[in-house]
């Protein structure tokens, strides 16, 4: 497999391999301008969460800051103190705009932390399956083909089901749905990656297991992880927002993007439309960004598409 | 053959066991029914009575144990809220999702095997580049506000369609339908599109990349080579190739219907088993969640089985065996 892969990847490489790895990787990555728009629109849309409340308009949880008589305004409408709601604002006369900035923010930080999380969960466990073997391999990849054949959905409402609600059980139900993807990657690339030189080097000096695992396995495991862990969180984003908007998700008091769209139903067959359909535009460009940027990060990480 | 499907069908019992235990420990260690159901103003001994009648004075054990035993003999117990059978509840909306499911699969079927082998035909064309971006769109997009919308623009602007509700039903043999009436069509069709979008998106690109991919073989060049008609090399012999990954998706999907109907049946207020899971969860009604997911998980366990033994039918170069253990 790897004289294979040096064979085809190299003349072409020999220019490239002087610089590091990292760079490789950048230039590969603007090579596609739709995905370099879509690292754009990501980037923006994390400083946007990340500054939200610097940039926003007001702070829509602040009771102080928002009059119930501003409620329900059209996209442009302007309040009784002259200030101007670009996207409206919601039945309490919140502005819609600070309200999405403060949501997405919520939204990121619940996806991006429960994929943290199953990461290394998913790392963990399919590292030891791989490395291991034997009866441990067959037990954990048993419970992860099982939990594969049933829906994201479903596993997520049976957990919201027998955990009950709150922030913390809807990232508990988030790990729990995603930790499998990983554990199942992360083996079979170990699995292969296990029976080369360097791993055979690493047994014959006698490192302890653990150094070897995680000095010697893990780096070179990591790159198909990057980009499943990417889709992840693009699918995390989108199933948080599922819950809450069955009213099983995030509380009330922490109104993520999904919530917000939930919030503007209601209101939605009077035709105030700009409940719902601003928070959802938000979500939505999200997840096409991250999942733009996770199509790119697979042509490029992936040596046997390298030219 | 038959061995296989004998030690499928034991492993599908064990694993539908340990899912009732897990969800039933699970489910009935959460929040507690008596604070809702039973009436604040109610005195201490009416209390004590509902508890009793409701069997939720017994040990936890012994409460999986009669459900157990009951379970065995097709009671999944009583609802808390509806005070009718759970079972009974669930078989009652089932119609109405299996409809639902079906309609989604048609649309995904009728719609994505044709865009799909366009696209796949013509790559670099501008429709299938089209028909390629909006795929993605199809993945991307989040169902329940892709319901919202349609919703906004079919019944609130335009003012063509119903936004929620089944409309009147019509028995097919002793089973509520809503696709024999016009009336029950304006009503299935928004919910069938929505929840229809993911596998639209997915049939598009199994049926590309599969037509790509059997454009190459030497089988469609001998074919051409014959003099057929294009028609007949795509329709016969690159179609009837692709279909069996497309079979499988299918079979695969139809229990992934039946689950993301949950989402499509909340926000269209369409009666079936999904929203009635919701509302379920929503007051606490146990018996009613248990049996939702024992219903669904038996329907994935025969799903499954069933895609596994088509698969070995339709590719005789698939062996049905159990690689591990």
């Amino acid at each position: 497999m790897s004289t294979v892969l040096d064979a085809s990847t190299g003349p072409a490489a020999s220019p490239r391999a002087a610089q590091s790895p990292l760079r490789r990787i950048w230039r590969d990555f603007i090579d596609n301008p739709i995905a370099v728009a879509g690292l754009a629109m990501l980037v923006v849309i994390v400083l946007v969460a990340i500054l939200a409340p610097v940039i926003s308009p007001q702070n829509p949880y602040d009771l102080a800051q928002i009059d119930v008589l501003d409620s329900k305004l059209p996209p442009g409408g302007k309040s009784a103190s002259g200030m101007t709601f670009w996207l409206g604002t919601d039945d309490q006369g919140r502005d819609m705009l600070s309200a999405i900035f403060y949501g997405l923010r919520i939204s990121l930080i619940v996806g991006a932390s429960s994929t943290a999380l199953a990461l290394v969960i998913g790392l963990t466990l399919g590292l030891l399956a791989a490395y291991v073997g034997g009866r441990v391999d067959g037990l954990i990849m048993r419970i992860v083909d099982i939990q594969l054949s049933f829906p994201s959905i479903l596993i997520a409402l049976i957990l919201i089901a027998v955990l009950g609600q709150g922030t913390g059980k809807v990232i508990a139900a988030l790990v729990t749905v995603q930790w499998a993807y990983y554990a199942r990657t992360v083996r079979s690339v170990a699995l292969v990656e296990k029976r080369k030189e360097y791993m055979e080097a690493a047994r014959c000096l006698a490192l302890p297991p653990s150094r070897i695992v995680f000095r010697h396995l893990l780096p070179n495991c990591l790159p198909p992880m990057i980009v499943v862990a990417t889709v992840q969180v693009a699918a995390a984003i989108a199933l948080e927002a599922t819950l809450s908007f069955l009213g099983l998700g995030l509380p009330i008091t922490e109104p993520s993007l999904g919530l917000l769209i939930a919030n503007g139903y209601q209101y939605l067959l009077s035709g105030k439309y700009w409940i719902s359909f601003f928070p959802g535009i938000a979500l939505l460009l999200t997840i096409v960004s991250i999942n733009l940027v996770a199509d790119q990060l697979r042509d490029v990480l992936n040596p046997r598409l390298a030219k | 053959m038959l061995v296989f499907i004998i030690r499928r069908g034991l492993q599908s019992v064990a694993v539908l066991f340990a899912m009732s235990l897990l969800v039933f420990v699970g489910v009935y260690a959460v929040g507690n029914p008596i604070d809702i159901l039973i009436n604040p103003q109610a005195d201490q001994q009416d209390r004590e009575r509902a508890i009793q009648a409701l069997g939720l004075d017994k040990p936890l054990w012994a409460q999986y144990l009669s459900f157990l035993n009951g379970a065995v003999h097709g009671d999944l117990g009583r609802s808390f809220v509806h005070s009718t059978s759970a079972l009974g509840l669930i078989l009652e909306r089932m119609p109405a999702t299996l409809e639902l499911a079906l309609a989604a699969m048609l649309i995904a079927i009728v719609l994505g095997i044709p865009l799909g082998l366009w696209a796949g035909l013509r790559p670099n064309g501008f429709a299938g580049r089209t028909i390629m971006a909006g795929s993605i769109l199809g993945f991307s997009l989040p169902t329940f506000w892709v319901g919202l919308m349609l919703i906004m623009v079919f019944s609130v602007i335009l003012g063509w369609l119903p936004s929620n509700g089944r409309g009147p039903t019509t028995d097919l043999l002793g089973v509520p339908v809503s696709f024999l009436s016009l009336e029950g069509w304006r009503h299935l069709i928004m919910p069938a599109t929505n929840l229809a979008l993911f596998n639209l998106a997915l049939m598009i690109r199994l049926t590309r990349s599969g037509a790509r991919e059997a454009l190459l073989q030497d089988y469609v060049k001998f074919a051409r080579a014959k003099g057929l008609t294009n028609t007949r090399v795509i329709g016969v012999h690159v179609l009837r190739n692709i279909l069996i990954p497309i079979v499988t998706v299918i079979g695969l999907q139809f229990g992934s219907l039946i689950a993301f109907a949950i989402v499509t049946e909340s926000v269209f207020a369409w009666p079936g088993m999904g929203k009635l899971l919701i509302d379920s969860i929503n007051l606490l009604d146990r018996p009613v969640i248990v049996a939702y997911l024992l219903v669904i998980v038996t329907f994935f366990i025969v799903i499954n089985l069933a895609v596994d033994v088509l698969y070995s039918a339709l590719d005789p170069r698939v062996r049905l065996t159990d690689a591990k253990t």
